[in-house]
């Protein structure tokens, strides 16, 4: 862990106000409290703030599956991280500079995580007996000495927040909620914010409850001027903007980009959107954000369990629209056996599979990568799926768009596998030109000359696509076996067994078709690093810092987990040795090894919350040595 | 950006055009080969092009039903006809939509899929093949056997209390229920097309015999000599009455439902009437409940109510969107509402 950079190390200093301004490169802040304190509100503020500030910004939401647990116990604490930086970031970094905790018991699980001279922020209104029994501590920790190796700042943020609302006459129980954006104008006053945006969003938000608007930007402006005024901090600290690369920007989460990504495909093929999906945490976001883009022509199912979301979303698939479905791992057991008919009947449908903690119901707000097997063995029979995965939050788009490309071309179900952090973690993203991105061509049969349910593609094997309304081309579709030729129901052995072939060699053949391998660093090394999905972010900081400081490490991240990409097995031959950090038991290390006989290492965590770049830093460290 | 159906055209069809190449392969004498050829019959009638009608079905014996039929079709996995349907009519409104399904597929399995359609109200027409067994496992018994039914998974007896196709439809909230049996030809027909011209959708009971693993199930409630007592013809806003002299009908007593005897002293005034249009649904309820042998088994139209369907609601608010905020422009979406420049 020594080698981890201190996001709190000062570069240069300038004296320009009363306090020095003190220039950070980067610095992690989290704002933790009991789930009704609006500590994801806070958070997600803070981040739009630093953003059109003009830093880098990684978020990382944490909270509880339970909506409110008895407020001020452990199983209550909702979090909120987010890392600003004046460079391109990729990870939140392992430590905080700056701990905001509204409780106890957000103080308890989240201290450790806070760096040594960190800054902590403690509402002290939240310490009585009673706070603190709830909270499962024995003696106050704000005077047993532990926190003797950080910088505390004990605010009583309740008092002060209720002080400030007076003059609006909002009862005691509103009042005290708006004790979130007094913490939030004291973190604004620390990291030399201005006011303005925040001032302008709350004022929106609550436009038709003005009484509401106006205190939370009294509690907001006392926070900020109570920083100022009673000198709590020793300076004050300046992220300066980062340098980007040029063009426009936007905030995006993982689920957001999946949805915009569903609009496009939509645009960009021509065809109607069909969404229809059962809500499950962390996937439901997508049919909210969806629900409202009727005037896009999207129509929304909210369907009456998981099995009916992916039957109807195969409906729609042989009526020619674009048809989609999201979920997550509970959910995708559930659509097993209708993805597998998908696969039988060659209907072209896109499945988004968000993971979180399993097995079983698990831990459902939390991320994990445990379902790549599921995704690409879990159904019955040989029914191959292509499966892929995103990097980013930003990058959920564009895999939405690959995954239409392909289920539109070979006429088959394809999943994408997205997670828990990525669905709720969110980046700045540089706005796609329209017109740079892929156009889908849906190929529509209209020839009755020859027509099979059977015919297909000769390139791709891709069956062809003839939808109900066209005429002579009338047919049945089932998840009997067809014949190869005419598509009528037949049980010949070697008919069944050509099929079989068939359907394995049209995903098979995705392989050349797929963009190519990008791999980061020489392509002869000591050491490969390989990745998929979330992992990305801390790999790639990892791998960055240690190419420049010279180590005989590469990267490859994977996009696509099935089929490989081409070359894929020649690249790892290259490597001394090949490093799987993953969020599961080495599912995708178990695929490299089955599939290219490499002795690739697995790296594994399992704590439903992202790798820690020191973890994987010190794991490269020890396999190159 | 809607796949465009072709509009309605007239056309001159007949039963033949509606017979697939495929050679139906249930066992000879099943009841689902009067049924098909109804259906068939049927077709040319409803004057839809027949690349506008698609047979939708989960597994089953009936399931198998979209294969015979010359039109698009789906024989998809079991139970879950409906859902498909729902995607398929939601994003094609324009079809005609059938589903087809039996006692086990539509009531055991898919019991949720069903339930979720008849509420939604789906323009979508389903045939629900009843012969109280399952046929295609060989012998097993299903939702609608009556309790006590020896088969080879029950050999003491099924302990379950059988369900009620019509009660649980109407429960659901379904805007047409009618009940018809395989050897009916005429009375069939009749409800098929009644059927499709519903808007919504049309739960339609069809009384299937089995002769394999269920012969004679329905034997006593239609067979030829005795059916005229034991059948209740529905005819709207006719008294109810029923037996081979027509001399039997139904009032009622307080709440309850009484057999009574016309040749004795009987004022007709007095007799139920059928009102298959009835907003309110206690008749439908009361005749959905009659059952062999303590009353006659209603065949006909029980209920038939107009209410929006779930196809409209949703075409509705996306009109209403684009009327409301323009056509979507994705570069603006993309955008978002707080964009900045680097």
């Amino acid at each position: 862990m020594s080698s981890v950079k201190a996001p709190l190390r000062a570069k240069s200093v300038s004296s320009q106000a009363k306090l020095p301004k003190t220039e950070l490169e980067k610095a992690t802040i989290r704002f933790a409290g009991d789930s009704g304190d609006g500590m994801q509100l806070t958070g997600t503020r803070f981040s739009a703030t630093s953003v059109m500030a003009g830093n880098d910004v990684i978020t990382f939401p944490d909270y509880p599956a339970e909506i409110r647990a008895p407020a001020g116990t452990l199983a209550g604490v909702s979090s909120f991280d987010l890392s600003i930086s004046s460079n391109e970031i990729y990870a939140t970094a392992d430590y905080l500079s700056v701990l905001v905790t509204m409780n106890p018991a957000a103080l308890k699980l989240n201290l450790q995580d806070l760096e040594k001279g960190g800054i902590l922020i403690v509402n002290s209104d939240n310490f009585a007996e009673n706070d603190l029994r709830k909270a499962e501590y024995t003696a106050n920790p704000l005077e047993s000495g532990e926190l003797n190796d950080y910088r505390v700042v004990q605010i009583p943020i309740t008092k002060l927040t209720l002080r400030a609302v007076e003059e609006t006459g909002l009862s005691h129980r509103d009042g005290v909620r708006c004790k979130n954006f007094f913490s939030l104008g004291v973190v604004q006053w620390l990291f030399v914010r201005s006011l303005d945006q925040t001032r302008d969003w709350i004022e929106d938000k609550f436009k038709n409850k003005p009484e509401i608007a106006k205190a939370n930007v009294l509690a907001l402006q006392a926070g900020y001027n109570y920083a100022i005024t009673t000198e709590l901090f020793q300076a004050r600290y300046n992220v300066p903007p980062a340098v980007l690369p040029s063009g426009e920007y936007r905030q995006i989460t993982g689920n957001q980009a999946f949805s915009l990504g569903c609009v496009a495909a939509s645009l960009r093929s021509g065809l109607s959107l069909l969404y229809s999906s059962y809500p499950i945490t962390p996937a439901s976001d997508i049919l909210h954000e969806l629900a409202q883009y009727k005037n896009f022509g999207v129509k929304t199912i909210q369907a009456e369990d998981e099995i009916a979301a992916m039957s109807s979303t195969i409906g729609s698939a042989f009526g020619g629209v674009l048809a989609v479905t999201g979920t997550s791992g509970p959910g995708l057991d559930l659509k097993s056996e209708a993805i597998g008919y998908a696969v039988m009947a060659e209907l072209p449908v896109v499945v988004l599979n968000v993971q979180r903690g399993g097995p079983s119901t698990g831990l459902p707000t939390k991320a994990e990568q445990t379902d790549l097997l599921a995704a690409l063995y879990g159904r019955h029979g040989e029914a191959p799926v292509p499966v892929l995965a995103p990097a980013t939050p930003g990058d959920c788009f564009y895999m939405v768009l690959e995954a239409f490309r392909l289920a539109l071309k070979y006429m088959t179900p394809v999943i994408v596998l997205s997670d828990g952090g990525l669905a709720n973690a969110s980046e700045p993203w540089k706005i796609p030109d329209v017109d740079q991105l892929p156009e889908l061509t849906p190929n529509f049969h209209t020839d009755p000359e020859n027509f099979s349910p059977s015919t297909r593609n000769p390139e791709t094997l891709g069956r062809l696509w003839a939808i109900p309304g066209t005429p002579g081309l009338e047919h049945r579709l089932g998840g009997l076996e067809k014949d190869a030729v005419t598509g009528e129901i037949n049980y010949e052995p070697e008919n069944h067994e050509k099929m079989v072939l068939l359907r394995d060699e049209k995903i098979r053949r995705i392989a050349k078709d797929s963009p190519q391998l990008e791999l980061i660093g020489p392509e002869k090394n000591k050491l490969l690093v390989v990745t998929w999905g979330s992992v990305f972010g801390p790999a790639f900081s990892v791998i960055s810092d240690l190419q420049t400081e010279g180590y005989p490490v590469s990267m490859l991240h994977l996009r696509q987990l099935y089929p490989f990409q081409e070359k894929l097995g020649e690249v790892l031959l290259n490597f001394e040795k090949v490093m799987v950090p993953e969020m599961n038991l080495g599912q995708l290390s178990r695929l490299l090894r089955a599939e290219y006989l490499v002795d690739a290492i697995s790296f594994s965590k399992l704590q439903g919350r992202p790798f820690l770049i020191s973890e994987i830093r010190n794991r490269v460290l020890e396999l190159i040595k | 950006m809607n796949i465009q159906v072709k509009p309605v055209r007239t056309v001159e069809l007949s039963k033949a055009d509606f017979v697939s190449k495929q050679t139906p392969r249930w066992c000879p004498g099943c009841g689902d080969y009067s049924i098909l050829a109804n259906v068939q019959k049927v077709m040319p009638e409803l004057n839809i092009p027949r690349e506008n009608i698609v047979f939708v079905s989960g597994i089953g014996c009936s399931s198998r039903f979209p294969y015979y039929m010359n039109t698009y079709g789906l024989h998809t996995i079991h139970g879950r006809a409906p859902a498909f349907a729902t995607g398929l009519k939601v994003a094609c409104p324009d079809l005609s939509v059938w589903i087809v399904t039996g006692d086990g597929d539509g009531l055991s399995i898919g019991g949720n899929q069903l339930l979720h359609m008849l509420r939604r109200n789906l323009d979508v027409n389903v045939l629900l093949f009843n012969n109280r067994i399952y046929g295609l496992t060989k012998g097993q018994y299903s939702p609608t056997s009556e309790q006590g039914k020896v088969t080879k998974s029950t050999p003491f007896g099924s302990p379950d209390i059988p369900l009620n196709p019509m009660l649980f439809a109407l429960s659901a909230g379904a805007t047409f229920i009618a009940r018809t049996y395989d050897t009916d030809s005429k009375g069939m027909q009749n409800i098929f097309k009644e059927a499709a011209k519903h808007k919504g959708t049309s739960f339609v009971e069809i009384y299937q015999n089995c002769n394999i693993f269920n012969d004679g199930t329905f034997s006593a409630v239609y067979e030829r000599s005795e059916r005229e007592d034991r059948i209740l013809r529905l005819n709207h806003g006719k008294i109810l009455v029923f037996g081979k002299d027509q001399n039997k009908g139904i009032r009622l007593r307080g709440l309850k439902p009484v057999i009574v005897d016309l040749d004795k002293d009987f004022n007709e005034k007095e007799l139920l009437i059928h009102d298959q249009f009835c907003e309110d649904s206690t008749l439908a309820n009361l005749l959905s409940g009659f059952d062999y042998p303590d009353f006659p088994v209603p065949m006909g139209i029980i209920r038939q109510v107009e209410s929006p369907t779930y196809g409209e609601k949703i075409e509705e608010q996306v009109k209403s969107q684009i009327e409301k905020k323009g056509v979507g422009n994705l570069e603006k979406l993309l955008r978002g509402n707080h964009a900045w420049t680097n």
